[in-house]
């Protein structure tokens, strides 16, 4: 092709070229201006208990409250709108999720580059310690860490912290590994950089790439556990409840057939996930260079 | 062969022994059960005396000496809570846990591979890029909800299955088990669904990228120019060799999917570890702790050992490197 392209040009013509990947990304967008813009947009504000009715309790989708507005959604137990209370659990649940992925993310990365840049021992035993936790499935460790630190919002998210880094400082390492053995990084250390300006400026852009695909599918998977954590009730606590927590809340209405509780904030955890997932699945084919034509 | 069982064999039992210090140390660390045990009036006297009764007060590696000795001979530690011992308390538990986690994996194998083959060997076709849509799908959806969602629709809507418990078990070898009788699979079915959607959609993910990049191998080519048929190129030639990473992930997942069951065990009130392990974490009864996460571990070793031996049958590349070394 005779026409320039800019880098981010061609990753955005490439990532386009699959429907799915930007129906993907165009709720994903939704998802995330809901979730920003909550308190503006509910009809109700679902942690105010004066605005809740107790006579509202348990309305089926669709019907009229004491006061004539309409519960689109139905309501909870508490007399609580379910759209309302969507839109704030999935402000709960992608906070969570994509702070402890931050987090994560920030701790995988260092140890990780520690461990490749440094090798010998401090590799030997940061990576020992990451085989062996990730030998153990998530929720077993979540699950452990839960009951020994209490609930709360700073405890599920060192939680998922502590479940998650492993997976970058792998990826991050693995990554490193190959690039510290490249020509421009012999370059630069005959230059005589600092070590930490040849680590931070030079190797780390170029380990960027996989890191960012795995992150998108770990939101993913944080959002997901964190709801399952909660469901379980070793999550967050019931006055903000996250998505995870409105479905535990209205399992115990599904038998008698008050499906709605449990339904919704269902489809809306799983609507978050499948549109991270289209997305991360489309950056690691776009962001791969084996799978370019 | 056997001399490489036997080295896996003795790098097993390291593993084992490092890990069982690092749970110990990890448990022991955590809380004091005496604050949860022992009634909050007890005086100093009765304080003492309970924790002396409990070995509360040994040095911690006196404390873990014990305790290995002990497991030597069969023994992982007598619960604080029920005062009986810890690993029976496990393995009464365990058949039901065991139960729904092969019936899960057993599913996930059978449909996930078949699907994985078709989705691999006609990858643009109708069939093929829905079986992997179905699989994000299946990776996406949280498995407590769907959990939740298959008791309204096949209980609550329809009235065909059974929403929670094991229903009646029958003698097994010893162990009380459900798949023996029709009333047993009809309180089986709908948990054992549940825990492996997950599963198949790793599976079917994992056997169509193996079946693309084997498609294009000389190998196969080879098979195809020498006129085997199309059923036998697949079925021997492409099967076997996506069949070691495959194996590899079967046996490293069922440890996950038995992790997993303390969800689906909850959502259909199933009776297996899943309350077990939550109440002694609460109750902080170690011993019950300890013993549950070295059962598991265990179990992961176990496995491991097993896929690497299955491995190496599978692809003799492996014991020759082995048998260098």
């Amino acid at each position: 092709m005779a026409r320039e392209e800019s880098p981010s040009w061609r990753l955005l013509s490439d990532f386009a070229a699959d429907p799915f990947a930007v129906v993907g990304l165009f709720l994903l967008l939704l998802i995330l201006l809901v979730a920003l813009a909550a308190p503006l947009i509910s009809p109700q504000n679902p942690y105010d208990l004066a605005q809740l009715d107790i006579m509202d309790s348990r309305l089926p989708p669709g019907s009229r409250s004491a006061s004539g507005t309409i519960f689109w959604l139905g309501t909870d137990d508490q007399g609580r709108d379910m759209l309302s209370a969507i839109f704030y659990g999935l402000r709960i649940s992608l906070v969570v999720g994509v702070t402890s992925t931050l987090l994560a993310l920030a701790l995988g990365l260092a140890l990780g580059l520690i461990a490749a840049y440094l090798g010998g021992r401090s590799e030997a035993l940061i990576m020992r310690i990451a085989d062996i936790q990730l030998s153990f499935p998530a929720i077993l460790i979540a699950l452990i860490l839960l009951a020994v630190l209490g609930q709360g919002t700073l405890k599920i998210i060192a939680a998922l912290v502590t479940v998650q880094w492993a997976y970058y400082a792998r990826t991050v390492r693995s990554a490193a590994l190959v690039e510290k053995r490249k020509e421009y990084v012999e370059a630069a250390r005959g230059l005589a950089l600092s070590p930490s300006r040849i680590v931070f400026r030079h190797i780390l852009p170029n380990c960027l790439p996989p890191l960012i695909v795995v992150a998108t599918v770990q939101v993913a998977a944080a959002i997901a556990l964190e709801a399952t954590l909660s469901f379980l009730g070793l999550g967050l606590p019931i006055t903000e409840p996250s998505l995870g927590l409105l479905i535990a809340n209205g399992y115990q209405y599904l038998l008698s057939g008050k499906y709605w509780i449990s339904f919704f904030p269902g489809v809306a955890l799983l609507l978050a996930i499948v549109s991270i997932n289209l997305v991360g699945d489309r950056l690691r084919d776009t962001l791969n260079p084996h799978f370019r034509q | 062969m056997l001399v490489y069982v036997v080295r896996r064999s003795i790098q097993a039992v390291l593993v084992l022994f490092v890990m069982s210090i690092i749970v110990f140390v990890g448990v022991y660390a955590i809380g004091n059960p005496i604050d949860i045990l022992i009634n909050p009036q007890a005086d100093q006297q009765e304080r003492e005396h309970a924790i002396a009764a409990l070995g509360l007060d040994r040095p911690m590696w006196v404390q873990y000496a014990a305790f290995l000795s002990g497991a030597l001979h069969g023994d992982l530690g007598r619960s604080f809570v029920h005062s009986t011992s810890a690993l029976g308390l496990i393995l009464e538990r365990m058949p039901a846990t065991l139960e729904l986690a092969l019936a899960a994996m057993l599913i996930a194998i059978a449909l996930g591979i078949p699907l994985g083959l078709w989705a691999g060997l006609k990858p643009n076709s109708v069939a093929g890029r829905s079986i992997m849509a179905g699989s994000i799908l299946g990776f996406s959806l949280p498995t407590f909800w769907v959990g939740l969602m298959l008791i309204m629709v096949f209980s609550v809507m329809l009235g065909w299955l059974p929403s929670n418990g094991r229903g009646p078990t029958t003698q097994f070898l010893g162990m009380q088990v459900s798949f023996l009788s029709l009333e047993g699979w009809r309180h089986l079915v709908m948990p054992a669904v549940n825990l492996a959607l997950f599963k198949l959609a790793l599976l079917i993910r994992l056997t169509r990228a193996g079946t693309r990049e084997a498609l294009t191998q000389d190998y196969v080519r080879f098979a195809r120019a020498k006129g085997l048929t199309n059923v036998r190129v697949i079925g021997v030639h492409v099967l076997r060799n996506i069949l070691i990473p495959i194996v590899t992930i079967i046996g490293l997942e069922f440890g996950s999917v038995i992790a997993f069951a303390i969800v689906t065990e909850t959502v259909f009130a199933w009776p297996g570890m899943r309350k077990l392990l939550i109440d002694s974490i609460n109750l902080l009864d170690r011993p019950v702790i300890v013993a549950y996460l070295l059962v598991i571990v265990t179990l992961f070793i176990f496995i491991n050992l097993v896929v690497d031996v299955l491995y190496s049958a599978l692809d003799p590349r492996v014991r020759l490197s082995e048998a260098k070394g």
